[in-house]
């Protein structure tokens, strides 16, 4: 069978950065061929050579067997090759209808819009592919789930065969993921093709045909689901063995750090949506909070920490109220934040690393003599936090908004960890990190309760939450419904809970726990 | 400047004021923070700018020129002669108007007439009083914009500025000059920072966005002038709306005999530019308010007072506006006139821009913009060009800081790694 795509040698340099170093790589008709890698391996880059947007030194790129030169995405579109972003391309304050025809109008009268006809378009493709989506709702009001699906309503619009995703879940709830999937799996049942850049590994064994690694810009193997394990797919990405399941200590856990009674907190449209949780993290322990997404969980931590106030209720940091405390005051008793959202409130972009690492104690007698700051004496720390955390850059004066995301997050945990602290309130820690970085932040929580802080994780990661937890608690519509010992509880059951099943009614329905923990736990 | 781990630039959504930042954000960092790269970035374009506008006033000084349209009658060879008879004649009067006549420096030097040097050298001292409220007005707009404000007020601050400071001139009496002059101009900054300290409340307390507010506050402060001068501060027995003469010990010194007019107020300004510096970039105020500027929502994680430091920039850089206005009456006209200030508040945004709000950056284009400014009025008497020109000069340089991609385009620059960014400012309902 002819290859509908097929790169050959594709190189590509940056100044200082070979970003892509003979990169070959055919695409079959109707299959999914992903594209493994960690973050800065060279995929994106790749794809963006294939979308136009770059041009490369070396290599040609054939489509049907026919060679083809592609200068800018308008050239890519009439190969029939479309690019699902991983920030989606679309303008919220129009309708699906006006941002899918955006660029390839329809028109009648040789310049009205012809909006009917192309609604109509769309709803026989969304209906055709399993697509589902209100040509006349604005973006703006649509959930990210929804918003992704519109974007590849505009590549079938454009009757793009070769269809690319980059990361389309790292944005995504599980539940949307899964919606993706079976799409995914209807366009290529008919005869649609793909590429599916990721650093997930469960997705590529669970949805690829083929599998294509690149580390460092290179192709360092090529494999297919039935051969590959997690730990094959990992070692090739990272280049060496990766721990994937965290060896822990029993945790020994002491007095009470946090004490959360009875809080009520409302979100921005004052709908509460922390709805009267209690709940405690003793030092030494980890106390995982799952849950989906939207449930309550970001209004938790910002009213923990100072940034949301609380409606009612009563928030205590080692005795000491903090439920109408200041954000600088809750860090200033020992509080450290590594915060869902690292791009918008964890780091400043604009600012150089040595900056970000000081955000939130540049004002101490450490770093400060009265108003002014020693810059050459932060710098000088930053140096030995960039060693010490393996922060992959130049050196402090790159700004943090160049930083890849693992090591972003890393700046943050730096920062954060290395603080005299007692309690350590971590969301989203991994958030789209590829597995090496995983593995070190994952590594660092530990540490830090292993040395006696109190941890409290939100995660909605299940995976997540396992690997690191010694309690769990389970949120669901702004309630904590359960409180469960970590090792009695396996995906299934909290995925129940997640879901608002009772706790008594989800035990029934997984059966005796004891029984398959050890096998069930053994999987992450 | 990628990190090496990091080959792919990520295609992320930014909005105009992520853009403006990263424009923004170099300049007091500690020792080597500077690349080359970047710092070529930052004095190539702006210098680019300034050549590209200087040709293409040209073009419109030869456009203007009826002359040159009579010369091309008799012939191409004739007309383009001609057409650059005339801008070299414009540029060369621009220049001798405000740096001086070389010839003349030497002859004067020779003859050691005290009153001949001082006239050979006054086109020069002139570009540096025509400077310093420039100074103090780009300094006001850049530190606005660092903590993410825009202060489009500056020119209502300055007239503001300019009120209190002759009320205090004129109406405190037998003082010595070493208390009046600081007294006078600190009360022509109090006038400013109250007249920014409305729109930054505004802003902090209710949302309501500085760019409006502070237009409305402009309109203000030239009626509130207009009036104070027809009434409680017009001068008993003048005729034309004035106020009293400020006091001698409030009048900032000169330093040569006339027609010199060069005064403290240069100095004033550059110290003030340095503290400027020394309080953005060295110490934890400045950096609240850089934090609060480059992101918000960080800024509230890191524990800073974000409604505070709102107010506070707006009201710092009306304090510093008002210094401009404060500059001009002590400095200058010694009393407050109608319409005193020709349009400083604006143009010190363009050259807050051009000076990439870096107040070493503001200090040089205020410099560049006083000697334009100066060297205009001797350009329309010897060239008979029309000083409107300058205008156009000015406008087509921000024009080109504005969109640096043109500058680049044209002198097939490389873009900076990070992609192609510009100097923009945070749009409407950008916080």
């Amino acid at each position: 069978m002819e290859p509908i795509l097929e790169l050959r040698g594709i190189t590509k340099r940056f100044p200082g950065v070979l970003a892509n170093d003979h990169i070959s790589l055919t695409l079959n008709p109707g299959e999914v061929h992903a594209l493994l890698g960690e973050n800065g391996a060279g995929k994106t880059t790749l794809m963006n050579i294939l979308y136009g947007l770059y041009q490369p030194e070396e290599g040609e790129i054939l489509v049907r067997g026919k060679k083809i030169t592609v200068h800018s995405p308008n050239d890519a579109i009439a190969a029939g090759i479309g690019m699902v972003h991983q920030h989606f391309m679309l303008v919220p304050v129009f309708t699906v209808t006006e941002n899918v025809m955006l660029g390839e109008e329809t028109t009648r009268f040789g310049g009205f819009l012809d909006e009917e006809k192309a609604a109509a378009r769309i709803h026989k493709i969304s209906s055709q592919y399993g697509l589902e989506v209100d040509p006349n709702a604005y973006i703006k009001d649509l959930p990210v789930g929804v918003q992704q699906r519109v974007e590849i309503i505009k590549l079938l619009y454009r009757q793009a065969d070769i269809l690319i995703f980059d990361e389309p879940t790292a944005v995504l709830t599980p539940q949307e993921a899964d919606k993706l999937f079976e799409i995914m799996k209807s366009l290529v049942s008919q005869g649609k093709s793909i590429i599916f850049i990721t650093h997930k590994l469960r997705e590529v064994l669970e949805f690829a045909d083929r599998i294509t690694v690149i580390r460092g810009g290179k192709v360092v193997g090529a494999t297919t689901p039935e051969e590959a394990t997690e730990n094959v797919l990992a070692t090739m990405m990272v280049g060496r063995e990766v721990e994937l399941i965290m060896e822990k200590e029993e945790s020994k856990t002491g007095e009470v750090v946090l004490q959360v009674n009875d809080l009520v907190v409302a979100d921005d449209r004052k709908q509460i949506t922390v709805d009267g949780v209690t709940f405690e993290v003793r030092a030494g322990e980890v106390l995982g909070i799952a849950g989906v997404q939207g449930n309550g969980q970001t209004e938790l931590v910002e009213a923990l920490t100072g940034l949301r106030k609380t409606a009612s209720g009563d928030i205590l940091l080692q005795g000491t109220s903090i439920a109408h405390a200041s954000p600088r005051s809750i860090t200033e008793l020992g509080c450290a934040h590594i915060p869902e959202d690292r791009q918008r409130d964890g780091l400043i972009l604009s600012f150089p690393i040595y900056e970000n690492l000081v955000l939130n104690t540049y004002y101490t007698p450490q770093n400060s003599k009265g108003p002014v700051i020693q810059w050459d004496q932060v710098v000088e720390k930053s140096r030995g936090l960039i060693k010490r955390f393996d922060i992959r850059t130049p050196g402090p004066f790159t700004h943090a908004g160049d930083l890849s995301g693992g090591n972003q997050q890393k700046v943050i945990v730096a920062r954060e960890l290395t603080r005299p602290i007692h309690l350590l309130i971590a969301s989203q820690p991994t958030r789209g990190l590829d597995v090496g970085s995983i593995e070190y932040i994952h590594r660092q929580i530990l540490d830090k309760r292993d040395s006696g802080v109190a941890v409290l994780l939100v995660s909605t990661e299940l995976a997540e939450i396992l690997t690191l937890s010694d309690r769990i608690g389970v949120m669901y519509r702004g309630k904590i419904v359960a409180v469960v010992d970590a090792k009695a509880a396996t995906k299934e059951f909290l995925g129940l809970l997640m879901a608002g099943v009772p706790e008594e009614e989800a035990k029934k329905k997984v059966g005796p726990i004891e029984a398959q923990t050890t096998r069930e736990r053994e999987l992450y | 400047m990628k990190t090496t781990d990091a080959p792919t630039p990520e295609v992320e959504k930014k909005d105009a004021g992520k853009i403006f930042l990263e424009e923004v954000t170099t300049g007091g960092s500690p020792k080597g923070a500077r690349t080359g790269s970047r710092l070529g970035q930052f004095v190539l374009i702006p210098f680019l700018a300034v050549l590209t506008g200087l040709i293409i006033g040209g073009i419109f000084i030869m456009l203007t020129d009826l002359n040159v349209y009579q010369a091309f009658s008799r012939g191409i060879g004739a007309g383009f002669s001609e057409a650059f008879r005339v801008v070299g004649a414009s540029y060369s009067a621009l220049f001798t108007g405000s740096i001086g006549d070389p010839v003349r420096w030497v002859t004067a030097l020779q003859s050691g007439d005290a009153l001949e040097i001082r006239r050979a050298f006054n086109p020069f001292l002139e570009s540096l009083v025509a400077s310093t409220p420039y100074i103090f007005g780009g300094l006001a707009v850049a530190l606005g914009f660092r903590a993410g404000v825009f202060n489009i007020g500056v020119e209502g601050q300055i007239f503001v500025g300019a009120i209190f400071a002759a009320f205090a001139g004129y109406s405190i009496k037998g003082v010595p000059a070493v208390i009046h002059i600081p007294l006078a101009l600190l009360a022509g900054a109090l006038g400013g920072f109250l007249w920014g300290y409305i729109p930054g409340w505004l802003k902090a307390k209710t949302g309501g966005h500085e760019v409006i507010n502070t237009i409305m506050m402009n309109f203000i402060a030239f009626r509130l002038s207009d009036w104070l001068l027809s009434g409680p501060m017009k001068a008993p027995n003048q005729f034309n709306p004035v106020s009293p003469p400020i006091e001698p010990s409030a009048v900032l010194p000169r330093f040569f005999g006339p027609p010199t007019r060069f005064h403290l107020g240069f100095f004033v300004a550059l110290g003030v530019a340095y503290l400027v510096y020394w309080l953005l970039f060295k110490t934890t105020w400045g950096f609240n308010l850089r934090a609060v500027g480059a992101n918000m929502f960080s800024a509230k994680y890191a524990g800073i007072n974000v409604t505070l430091n709102i107010i506070l920039a707006m009201s710092l850089s009306g304090a510093l506006a008002g210094l401009a206005g404060a500059n001009e009456v002590m400095g200058l006209n010694h009393n407050l006139a109608m319409a005193f200030s020709s349009g400083y508040g604006f143009d010190s945004i363009a050259l807050a821009l051009l000076g990439n709000n870096h107040p070493i950056g503001v200090v040089l284009a205020a410099l560049l913009f006083g000697t334009l400014r100066n060297g205009a009025t001797r350009m329309q008497i010897a060239a008979g060009v029309p000083i409107d020109i300058i205008s156009i000069l000015q406008a087509v340089i921000l024009m080109f800081i504005a969109a640096p991609a043109i500058i680049r385009t044209i002198y097939r620059l490389r873009a900076p790694a990070g992609g192609d960014t510009g100097v923009t400012v945070r749009g409407w309902g950008g916080g």
